[in-house]
């Protein structure tokens, strides 16, 4: 084996950031190589420097021996180096020959589709990527869609394949699929540039890691001589308790109780279908699915944000589906919406009037309609030390801080007021190690407190680590309820995408 | 401190390169600008009677512009601000020459507050509405209400029911117990700037410290997270639109109560219009508003001295003041300068 990509200290300094600083990387030819990092430690950088979307500072590419000074993506893709990005870069409407070879048609000025759908099955035959080239890319799915993605850059020679994120959007039987697939890459030849920060998939697919942090490259190691918590703590630099530790599950008595609940969506389309489930207190009801299967529909009709069209919605043993927003929040309930920018915060407001989105208007906050102000600093500078929220100034406003101390402004609003119900969408979606240790912890803490806590995640690994019971949703319809001590990943994934389990392991 | 600094420093750059703007324009059309600079300070500033003209030339922006800027601020675009000043002028007046041997405390009083109402109901209930509940557009109702108004006091005042005997088309002359009384004697100046002064302490107050304040803010920021957090949002969107038309009201009442005492067909200098300038130019910040109010009704004042005096036509005036707002609404142009500029010093240090 030979290095077939070579990066020695390579800096790229933004303004106020430098966002690689002395980067170094070795791959192998036919190797996975998977980097490692929390957000914004620089691995985007750097992938953009390698695909030549960034020029670096300082330092310099070799790829084949070859000193690299990239103008911009074509290069990098004529030099062999393709990318997949996390977002595909495909045109719906178009088939799938038409966008692998977009801008790279086989013969002159007319499209020749016979000769286009030909070379890509003889490129999906070599590949094992099985793909109907006629088909139109908007139909088909997501793990297909990057299979597409996948083939575009071979259509264009890739001897280096980077894949940014790769599993982000698939179930876990995709995610298999993808490493299936990178498997028979490997044995190709083909070197494969995973990111990640998915601890179980590195470990499980690369056979090498570099851990990146603030901007460096900390460590680079052999998959099979390390483990998952030797990993995390190069990541965040410090022992991360990567084990979610979860007392004895000691349920109370029901305090969300939803039955036969249907709803629908702005086109009248039922997007929830007869769902019923319950929650009791000292209780994390984790739902499962797959995006766009009617999570944000529920969700929205419990916390009255939607309307329903028929069903019942109890809490505490009384019926609340009529009962406006705020009213609910009244109750004791407490909401974590899933896009924290555009949902959870005023991001032109500080966080000390962030922190009070929901309660300005108690007597704790505000007298015949004037703000206590003094009461606002006091109340944010005590969650900001409780929740370590960075920077402690609370005058900041929302829109300044880090993407992971937003979302500790909303945990900070949501769990600090001690709710007796907690409806917490992708609390950690986009948040890196240490945070979600810390977000993990925070729910746990309020289960153990007795509050009930509806976990909504798309994150697999998060639904089973901290739910005592999973329900699975596809299509709008419950599928199953299940135990969380039993659940397994095949079980689960088989019902997000909506086979049914012939035998029921587990009676609820 | 330093917050404030920065908070004002955008808006006064915007002046300032305006200001630069102008005098290249003078120099290549033939004028001195620094002699007309001079006497357009001169006009606004130089004497006792100019700045109290200034100063009442002021009071109408200050509060039609506070109107504007609590509209802004959650998030609409109140343009038919003209229209509420004038609906609110109409009512002063009626109020003011139909009501006969009331006390001034309470003749005055009950001018402003109908009129208050008047503009309010004429901003609030058919653009809010339409905006809260059909999604209509604001620019559009507040304009369309605007020249329904505009055009109402049109026939109101040729030969309609307000219009004085005669062959002028203007209302009668509101009794004395109605007029805000003058502070200097052959000035325009009322006692009617403490109401404008007063206004703008109270809209502060009102938008930075009350629930209701924060609330509006909150739907102009971020409707999906104000429904999110419990709030109605229609109904904040009604209110605010209301309250803006309840200022630009307020503001034509003080005009006609202090200034002009009667209503004729040219009583309005595009007050409504301008008042836009002074909020986008104040950031909307009600303190703010008085002071670019200030700078507006100088240019208007100063620009009538400078006319006489350095023989600048006036409509120079009006060419900083189209100046001002284009720099104030492209405040990411001067960004873009200024990051050019610290480019290239940094290029001259390192070289």
């Amino acid at each position: 084996m030979s290095a077939l990509l070579e990066v020695n200290n390579i800096t790229k300094i933004f303004p106020k950031v430098r966002a690689n600083d002395g980067v170094n990387l070795v791959v192998e030819e036919g190797e996975i190589h998977a980097i490692l990092g929390e957000n914004g430690a620089g691995k985007s950088t750097l992938m953009n420097i390698i695909y030549g979307l960034y020029r670096p500072d300082s330092g310099e590419l070799k790829f084949n021996g070859e000193v690299l000074n990239l103008s911009g993506p074509h290069e990098a893709i004529e030099k062999g180096i393709g990318m997949v990005h996390q977002h595909f870069m495909l045109i719906p409407v178009l088939t799938v020959a038409e966008n692998i070879v977009l801008g790279a048609e086989p013969s002159g000025i007319s499209y020749n589709r016979k000769k286009a759908n030909e070379l890509i099955r003889e490129i999906s035959r070599n590949y094992h990527l099985e793909i109907d080239p006629d088909a139109k890319v908007k139909d088909l799915s997501v793990g297909l869609q990057q299979r597409v993605e996948i083939l575009k850059a071979f259509y264009r020679h890739a001897k280096l394949l980077i894949l940014d994120e790769p599993t982000a959007m698939l179930t876990p039987q995709e995610t298999e699929e993808l490493f299936g697939i990178m498997r028979n890459l490997k044995k190709q030849g083909i070197s494969i540039i995973f990111i990640s920060h998915k601890l179980d998939e590195v470990k499980e697919i690369s056979d090498k890691v570099t851990v990146m942090r603030r901007g460096k490259t900390v460590g680079t190691l052999n998959t099979k001589e390390t483990n998952e918590q030797e990993l995390a703590n190069l990541m965040v630099g410090r022992e991360v308790v990567l084990r979610v530790e979860k007392s004895e599950y000691n349920p109370g008595d029901v305090v969300l109780s939803v039955k036969d609940l249907t709803v629908s969506d702005e086109q009248n389309i039922e997007k929830v279908k007869n769902v019923s489930f319950d929650i009791r207190s000292g209780e994390i009801f984790g739902l499962a699915g797959i995006d766009g299967n009617g999570q944000t529909e529920l969700i929205e009709a419990l916390m009255g944000l939607r309307p329903i069209k028929s069903g019942i919605i109890k809490y505490n043993n009384n019926n609340i589906e009529k009962l406006p927003t705020r009213e609910r929040y009244k109750l004791g309930i407490s909401y974590i919406p899933q896009d924290r920018q555009q949902e959870g915060l005023i991001m032109k407001f500080s966080v000390a009037d962030n922190l009070i989105l929901k309660e300005y208007k108690n007597s704790q906050y505000s007298k015949n309609g004037v703000i206590q102000y003094k009461r606002v600093f006091e109340n944010a500078s005590k969650k900001v030390e409780e929740f370590d929220i960075r920077p402690t100034d609370y005058n900041l406003l929302a829109g300044n801080l880090s993407g992971g101390n937003q979302q500790k402004i909303i945990l900070a609003r949501e769990v600090g007021s001690n709710p007796k119900l907690l409806i917490a969408v992708q609390p950690t979606r986009g948040m890196d190690v240490g945070a979600i240790e810390y977000i993990h912890k925070r729910l746990l803490q309020l289960r153990d407190e007795g509050s009930a806590i509806l976990l909504v995640s798309l994150e697999l690994e998060e639904i089973m680590s901290l739910s005592d019971r999973i329900g699975v949703i596809h299509n709008g319809v419950i599928m199953d309820i299940l135990d969380g001590k039993f659940a397994t990943r095949e079980k689960i994934g088989l019902l997000m995408a909506g086979s049914q389990i012939d035998a029921k392991e587990v009676e609820v | 401190m330093k917050k404030l600094l920065k908070s004002i420093y955008m808006p006064i750059l915007a002046v300032i390169i305006a200001i630069i703007i102008g005098s290249i324009i003078m120099l290549v059309t033939g004028f001195n600008p620094l002699s007309a600079y001079a006497s357009l300070f001169i006009g606004a500033f130089g004497t006792l009677p100019n700045i109290a003209n200034t100063l009442a030339n002021a009071v109408p922006l200050i509060i039609t512009g506070l109107g504007v800027a609590i509209a802004f601020d959650a998030g609409l675009f109140n343009i038919g601000a003209e229209g509420q000043y004038w609906i609110g002028a109409i009512v002063a007046t009626w109020i003011g020459y139909s009501f006969k041997g009331l006390p001034w405390y309470i003749h005055i009083p009950f001018a402003l507050i109908a009129a208050m109402i008047a503009g309010g109901l004429w901003g609030g209930i058919v653009p809010g509405f339409a905006k809260a509940y059909t999604g209509a557009h604001e620019v559009i109702t507040t304009m369309m209400m605007s020249y329904v108004a505009i055009y109402f006091s049109h026939y109101l005042l040729e030969f309609g029911p307000m219009m004085e005997k005669g062959s002028v088309p203007q209302s009668p002359l509101i009794k004395d117990s109605a007029v805000i009384p003058t502070i200097l004697r052959n000035t325009q100046l009322s006692y009617g700037i403490f109401i404008a002064i007063a206004a703008a302490l109270f809209v502060y107050w009102l938008m930075y410290k009350t629930v209701w304040g924060y609330e509006m803010r909150a739907v102009g920021f971020n409707q999906r997270a104000s429904k999110y957090a419990g709030m109605n949002v229609p109904l904040n969107i009604v209110l605010s639109l209301s309250l803006s038309g309840i200022f630009a009201g307020l503001a034509g009442a003080v005009q006609i109560l202090g200034v002009q005492h009667r209503l004729y067909d040219s009583f309005t200098s595009g007050y409504g219009y301008t008042a836009i300038v002074v909020a986008l130019l104040a950031k909307n910040n009600p303190i703010g508003v008085v002071f670019s109010a200030l700078l507006f009704a100088a240019l208007g004042t100063g620009s009538q001295y400078m006319q006489l005096n350095a023989q600048v036509p006036g409509q120079l005036a009006d060419v900083i003041t189209g100046l001002i707002i284009f720099f104030v609404a492209a405040d990411k142009i001067i960004e873009v300068l200024k990051s050019m500029f610290k480019k290239q010093k940094k290029e001259e240090l390192a070289s």
